[in-house]
């Protein structure tokens, strides 16, 4: 990880892997739209409005895995004060705060058919809702900090500390037993969602990470480039 | 509504926004590289 601290390095895979990134993603991401939307059957219980779960787990997937990054890029920038690592947490920040908009505004749309409301103080929801505003404060945290030439620890602190949440998200629905069902996908137990329902599901989410991480990395290449220059100016204005 | 009502709102929704997200980055991007290209031509 080291090896790339130098940004001419980080740059020369950086370019090339933006672009690969985000035409796999759109191709898994239509391959999976397409087979959720038109090939698999629908639900013996909630019908046609299963097909959400294509676009709202993949986007649940990645508001908490973004977060999980920003977790990690603070430690490696507190511990180890990597060069890339403030840059890597701000480009993480906007788009894992889509991610979790995408993932409360689907989850409330599936929640109307299905649960008869748009709404719920249940664990799970609200947990994820607080995921979202750590976002936004983190995202005004780093832009007020670099304004001000900061060297982004506060915004590292804060990305640590915001990872409290993340387990409470992920045991929420085993703690507070509400309205959200359990969960039906994991490692050791596999799933408990029908085989011809499920084929699609992989897709999206490898799909939507590949789009994710492209996106970060076109805003990290935009910072660099705006620090370059920054910098050319300085210099300029110094000499 | 029918079910592929909601089913059709929560897929336009993500689309306009997973674009948007996109588009936003890659003109963040590709504005920021040019312009620290040309600062750096006009050195």
């Amino acid at each position: 990880m080291h090896g790339y601290a130098n940004p001419t390095r980080f740059l020369k895979i950086a370019r090339p892997a933006t672009a690969w990134l985000m035409g796999i993603g759109a191709l898994l991401l239509l391959a999976g739209v397409w087979g959720g939307l038109s090939m698999t059957p629908p639900d013996y219980l909630q019908g046609n409005t299963v097909r959400i779960l294509y676009i709202h787990v993949p986007a649940a997937w990645l508001g908490m895995a973004g977060w999980a990054s920003i977790a990690a890029a603070s430690i490696s920038q507190i511990v180890w004060r990597h060069p890339l690592a403030a840059i890597a947490g701000r480009a993480i920040a906007p788009a894992g705060a889509t991610f979790a908009a995408i993932c409360l505004a689907t989850g409330s749309i599936w929640g109307r058919p299905t649960w008869g409301t748009w709404w719920e103080w249940d664990g799970r929801l609200t947990s994820m809702l607080i995921l979202f505003f750590l976002y936004m404060a983190y995202l005004a945290l780093a832009s007020a900090e670099r304004e001000r030439g900061g060297d982004g620890r506060m915004a590292a602190l804060f990305g640590l500390v915001g990872a409290i949440n993340l387990p409470i998200i992920h045991y929420s629905v085993l703690w507070w037993r509400t309205l959200h069902q359990g969960q039906s996908i994991s490692i050791s137990q596999g799933s408990s969602i029908a085989p011809e329902l499920l084929w699609p599901l992989p897709l999206t989410m490898v799909g939507f990470t590949a789009v994710f991480a492209a996106v970060v990395l076109m805003r990290m290449r935009a910072e660099l480039a705006q620090q370059k220059m920054e910098a050319r100016l300085r210099r300029s204005v110094a000499e | 509504m029918t079910q592929w009502t909601y089913v059709t709102a929560a897929y336009a929704l993500t689309l306009v926004a997973t674009l948007g997200l996109v588009a936003w980055s890659w003109l963040s991007m590709r504005s920021a590289e040019a312009s620290a290209e040309a600062l750096k031509r006009r050195k």
